[in-house]
């Protein structure tokens, strides 16, 4: 009996191994393992064996049945993952063909640009001011200190809206400043970007229609050097960290003292390229302490108040932002264009 | 403004090279825009002194030369230039030489004899002859030269002899000798000619350089001088070689082998800076030099100009200075020169003119200039003679006055110009530029020299007016330190008399219409602290202050005349910025009180509404707020629409940009036109962006802002751009969102445009584009465009999201079909559907309609999937069916749709 055990055991073991598909192994499971099977006929003739034999030949049967079940298992397992991996590969796709497209709509650059600037002072505790375009000149100019005779009152430089040069269409978000002044309470943290107007011909960098971004402080103890703090994080966060700064005297009416800054030029890291026109600096905005004189023109006291105020140009940093070489592309709005952002 | 270093370092010595001066007179607030070697271009060109001459064997006209440069071996060039002599000093340039242009000289043959260079004319080293007067080249008729425009028939016999007559007293002389005469420029030369009753030479003295010994020349007996072109009326091409052209022979303090850079001048560096409009001071060398003088600590050597005078005559009886409009002219100053001898500048004037980009003309007009650069103060000069009665009146012009100015130009003018003039009529526009009545010519023998202060304002409206901004103009709108009219025309005064110009008469004419009185401040240290964020000491303060020439006593300061600029604590924390340096400023962070700061509600619907856009596929564009007013005629809108009424622009850029928008739709059509050309497909597009109506507060607009759709290609329909409405509407949560038909907008398909409302509020309008509009701008498909104000938006904007409880039970869907009449919308049957239910409806979804023969004439079916849902229980299939019953009742009755 030991030996026919033996034997089944070899025999299924390796009829298992080599069976070829799921009915062949249903088969053999049948044949071995089965009510009518192998194993079960000689386990039939246990009876016949003495009490001495019976529970060690009972042992080796078990162990047998037991090993028929674990090959039959691993098998059929086998045969399980042949089939699906055969499926698979009858599903395998071309991923290279493209996928469906899902239509999604682009910010344009110059606001993208602007969302950035924006995200910077809100961090900061600032508020975004929207005002009015059509402008009366004494927000304009006069209220920031830009005295009648000033030159860019001019005709050839601003539109105007009436001959007595009363209504016009601002120049500069710094009227903003102005509204602000009026209408807010001290302490005073804004910016206010927007559209503005000034009478140039449409070329590669000039167009009578631009748009700047606004900002102003007023608060007791500010600083020159709280401007050039706040500047300089905004030049890193524009145009990444470690980008160098340098502050240059400049003449504004409604600052004093008055600065432009500028940034490296990331081209040739202040060597000197076409792109810098070979200066090494690209200028980025004027900014200054907020004149007194205008301080006091909005009823605030200069000697108990102070301020600083920055104005940028937003297509020119757009254009630097995203390496737009001509001014005309922001607003033509070709298709072509607004989807490359 | 150009500044000469060289110039410059007449008052401050500074050797650092071009960039890192650029650099430090930038960051100290003299921007700096460039800065050039004038010399440059040039290399490898010296001085050469012609050692011999003798004809090219195989050339008709080439001279081959041998010139001492100034080394060991004489050098060997060939030139076709007829214009030099033995002994003279030329530029030559040497083998592998560069000149301006790029050009490069290297060692050649010329017709097989070897040439070492060349020898440069004055427009191959970038000059020309107002650089250098003496080098005008004035060709005599040389008769070897001659080509008859028609060989048959020659003027000049091909074998004329010397002697032989050309015509009239004109004969042909033979060169026998040529040397330099006394004066540069001159030269003595020996001529014969046989003449059988007369005379068979002659030595005459000639400025025509091109004479060489045995040259066959036309020799005028009458007047005994050499023929030139002109005089024998001959074209160019008959004397191909006889030319104003030639080599510059040099008459300058020169040897062979110098460098020619420093000789011609062309050794100065050019700084060009940008000055703010509150420096005037700095449009002038000694402005700039005291700038840098204190930006690089070096002392600042001024001169204080000395006259002698002497000249014959009273001033205050030649002349006299009227100003009735005392206001307009703060400051008169004028002084008198008279036996003026016009004549060429000498070289050192001409060349720092020239480098600061002004043209030499003559000695006094290249004074007036050159006072003006290094003061920084305009002076005029004009003719004595011309200003009759010896009075000059500075006054308002009359209305209609005419005046013919310096350029040529006449001007008519009225009260708001300021004119110099005498008892009868005006000789200047003051500020601006003078009359051509009064101009310097050659023969000026006394001469005025103006120095004035004008109102600034006055000045540049004046010449705004004109459209003629001058150099002057552009200085004196500034506004000018009427303190600087004195040592200005002195220092004119005292040029006149080292340029051996003319003689000054004692005296100056002098009317101050102003009481100087300098600003004096407090210098307040803590406070300039304060304000910059420093810790800058009182004592570095005082001393950046005096560098600066402001006046220190203890605590106040005295501002110079020039700084109108600065008036109060504010201005002087900028002067010690400036110095201190703007980079030493430390950067902090602001403290204070912290804001709140943020978006706004509004803002931030604004920002969604952006949003929802792009997700809906449409791309962001920005437009012009100004357009043409024909737009609304391109719209379809009618004449009498309200609209039309726009702010209107009185000095536009053009046409197109004349007034203000008040509907953004002809921006948008403007640019799907565009795109459309360009043959862009599938485009969706929008703006948010404001739109411009009369009648706000203070006269200024009402600036509501709109947000425009545009669309064409790409399976665009009506309910495709109705979808994105949609979506905005729903971003924004707006309830009772109504879409009516609208046929009577007139840029719009009257069948393909929808009004749209939210509960009582007018959102805005949908559709197809006029098809009539859509032509106007060129294109021939459908436009789809969608105007939605966000003013409307953000008052239907429905309250915040609410948690409803998820659905427990299952729900029971529906098909229905119905028919009906063509006229019975889609949305008169939903309204019934939803009527009809007895609120088991959740959904209804329009899936099918359907048009069909079987139907019959102007019927169509419609097919809703209808979603039945309870709340708190399992429905059964009888009591879904109650409600579908229900509804369909409603439908009938409502609409006369039955079941299909």
């Amino acid at each position: 009996m030991k030996e026919q055990l033996a034997k089944i055991r070899a025999e299924a073991l390796s009829a298992f191994e080599s069976v070829k598909d799921a009915a062949a192994l249903d088969e053999l499971r049948v044949k071995y393992l089965g009510k009518k099977g192998e194993l079960t006929a000689v386990l039939k003739q246990m009876g016949k064996l003495d009490s001495q034999e019976r529970p060690a030949m009972g042992q080796l049967a078990n162990e047998v049945r037991a090993a028929l079940e674990d090959a039959l298992e691993s098998a059929s397992k086998k045969m399980e993952e042949a089939a699906l991996e055969l499926k698979l590969k009858s599903e395998a796709v071309d991923v290279t063909i493209p996928g469906r497209p899902v239509r999604v709509g682009h910010r344009h650059p110059m606001y993208t640009a602007l969302d950035e600037i924006k995200e910077i002072f809100i961090g900061m505790g600032f508020t975004v001011l929207d005002g009015p375009e059509v402008e009366l000149a004494e927000l304009n100019f006069d209220r920031l200190n830009a005295e009648e005779g000033h030159p860019s009152r001019d005709w050839s430089d601003t539109f105007y809206f009436d001959a007595g040069e009363r209504v016009m269409l601002r120049s500069q978000t710094s009227p903003m400043q102005v509204r602000a002044m009026d209408s807010m309470e001290l302490p005073i943290r804004i910016i206010a970007p927007g559209r503005v107007y000034r009478k140039d011909e449409v070329d590669a960098t000039h167009s009578p229609m631009f748009h700047q971004v606004e900002g102003m402080v007023i608060d007791k103890n500010v600083t020159m050097a709280d401007l050039k703090g706040t500047l300089n994080l905004l030049a890193e966060q524009l145009f990444g960290a470690g980008t160098v700064t340098r502050f240059r005297p400049h003449h504004f009416p409604f600052t004093e003292p008055s600065c432009e800054m500028d940034v490296q030029c990331h081209k040739c890291g202040g060597a000197g390229c076409p792109t810098c026109k070979g200066e090494g600096w690209i200028e980025l905005l004027g900014a200054g302490m907020i004149h007194p004189r205008v301080l006091e023109m909005a009823g605030i006291d200069p000697e108990e108040w102070s301020g600083w105020a920055f104005g940028m140009g937003l297509e020119r940093t757009a254009m630097r932002r995203f390496k737009i070489s001509d001014l005309r592309l922001i607003f033509e709005n070709d298709a072509r264009f607004l989807e490359q952002f | 403004m150009n500044l000469s270093r060289k110039w410059l370092n007449e008052f401050v010595k500074i050797d650092a090279p071009d960039r890192e001066f650029a650099e430090a007179m930038t960051l100290s607030g003299s921007k700096v825009e460039g800065t050039a070697d004038l010399g440059a271009e040039i290399s490898n060109v010296v001085v050469g002194r012609i050692l011999s001459m003798e004809r090219h064997p195989d050339s008709d006209h080439m001279w081959i030369c041998r010139l001492d440069v100034g080394k060991n071996e004489p050098l060997q060039i060939v030139t076709g230039a007829w214009n030099i002599h033995p002994g003279d000093l030329v530029p030559a340039a040497l083998h592998k030489s560069t000149l301006p242009g790029g050009r490069k000289i290297e060692r050649g043959k010329l017709r097989g004899v070897l040439s070492d260079g060349m020898m440069c004319g004055l427009s191959e080293l970038g000059l020309d002859e107002r650089d250098f007067p003496y080098a005008v080249i004035t060709p005599a008729a040389i008769l070897g030269d001659y080509k008859p425009i028609d060989p048959a028939k020659p003027s000049i016999s091909p074998d004329i002899r010397p002697g032989d007559k050309i015509f009239g007293p004109v004969v042909a002389a033979k060169v026998e000798a040529v040397r330099a005469g006394e004066t540069a420029g001159a030269w003595t030369c020996n001529i014969s000619y046989a003449e059988p009753d007369g005379p068979t030479g002659a030595v005459l003295t000639t400025n025509c350089p091109n004479l060489h010994e045995d040259d066959l020349v036309a020799y005028n007996t009458k007047t005994g001088t050499v023929c030139t072109l002109a005089d024998l009326h001959a074209e160019q091409r008959e004397f191909p070689h006889c030319i104003p052209d030639g080599i510059f022979v040099l008459h300058e303090d020169c040897k062979p082998g110098d460098d020619i850079r420093p000789v011609i001048g062309l050794d100065d560096h050019v700084v060009e800076f940008e000055i703010t409009p509150n420096r005037p001071d700095c449009l002038s060398v000694i402005g700039l030099a005291r700038e840098a003088a204190a930006t690089f600590d070096k002392p600042l050597a001024l001169h204080t100009p000395e006259v002698k005078g002497g000249a014959d005559g009273v001033l205050t009886d030649l002349l006299d200075v009227e100003t009735p409009d005392a206001d307009l002219v703060p400051r008169y100053t004028a002084r008198m020169v008279r036996n003026v001898k016009i004549a060429p500048s000498p070289k050192w004037m001409r060349e720092r003119l020239r480098a600061m980009g002004v043209r030499p003309i003559n000695n006094i007009v290249d004074i007036t200039n050159y006072v003006m650069l290094e003061y920084g103060q305009p002076m005029h000069a004009f003719d004595y003679r011309y200003v009759n009665g010896g009075k000059i009146i500075v006054r308002r012009a009359e209305e209609g006055e005419k005046l013919t100015t310096l350029d040529g130009k006449e001007h008519t003018l009225n009260a708001n110009h300021l004119v110099i003039a005498d008892e009868g009529r005006a000789v200047g526009l003051a500020g601006i530029m003078g009359g051509l009545n009064s101009e310097i010519v050659a023969d000026t023998a006394d001469v005025v020299f103006e120095s004035a202060c004008f109102d600034g304002t006055c000045i540049r409206k004046g010449a705004l007016a004109l459209g003629m901004r001058t150099e002057a103009s552009a200085k004196f709108e500034k506004g000018l330190d009427p303190m600087n009219t004195l040592p200005a025309v002195n220092r004119a005064c005292e040029l006149v008399e080292l340029l051996g110009a003319g003689e000054v008469v004692d005296g100056v004419i002098d009317i101050l219409n102003f009481v100087p009185q300098p600003a004096v401040l407090k210098l307040e240290p803590d406070k300039i602290n304060a304000l910059l964020g420093t810790n800058v000491s009182g004592d570095e303060m005082v001393r950046i202050l005096k560098k600066l020439d402001f006046g220190v006593e203890g605590d106040q300061v005295t501002v110079p005349s020039w700084r109108g600029d600065v008036r109060r604590m504010a201005d002087l924390a900028e002067e010690v910025a400036r110095f201190h340096g703007y980079n030493n400023i430390p950067t902090t962070l602001m403290r204070g009180q912290t804001t709140r700061g943020g978006y706004s509600a509004d803002q931030k619907v604004e920002n969604r509404l952006g949003e929802v856009c792009r997700a809906c596929g449409y791309s962001e564009i920005i437009t012009y707020s100004f357009i043409s007013p024909s737009a609304y005629d391109k719209i379809g809108w009618a004449p009498d629409e309200p609209l039309r009424e726009s702010m209107k622009i009185l000095n536009p850029l053009g046409e197109d940009t004349s007034i203000m928008r008040t509907t953004a739709l002809p921006s948008m059509l403007e640019v799907l036109q565009r795109n459309y050309n360009y043959r862009n497909r599938d485009v969706r597009l929008y703006e948010l962006g404001k739109v411009y109506l009369p009648g706000g507060a203070d006269g200024l607009a009402v600036e509501p802002k709109f947000l425009t759709l545009g669309a064409y290609g790409g399976g665009m329909d009506f309910f495709a751009i109705k979808g994105a409405v949609e979506a905005v509407l729903k971003a924004v949560r707006a309830q009772d969102v109504a879409f009516y038909p609208c046929g009577d907008d007139p840029s719009y398909h009257p069948g393909r445009c929808a009004g749209v409302r939210a509960g009582e509020q007018h959102i805005g309008v949908v559709g197809q584009i006029h098809p009539a509009v859509a032509a106007n701008y060129g294109v021939d498909g459908e436009l789809y465009c969608a105007e939605l104000s966000v003013e409307a938006l953000l008052a239907a904007r429905g309250a915040d999201p609410e948690y409803a409880p998820l659905p427990k039970y299952p729900p029971i869907t529906r098909d229905i079909a119905v028919v009906c009449e063509e006229a019975v919308t889609v949305g008169a049957l939903e309204n019934a559907i939803r009527k009809g239910a007895k609120g088991l409806l959740k959904e209804v979804t329009l899936f099918d309609v359907y048009r069909g023969r079987n139907l019959g004439e102007g019927k169509k079916s419609v097919a809703f999937n209808l979603v039945l849902r309870a709340d708190d229980r399992s429905l059964t299939g009888e009591e879904a069916d109650e409600d579908v019953k229900s509804i369909l009742e409603t439908l009938e009755k409502d609409c006369g749709a039955v079941l299909r």
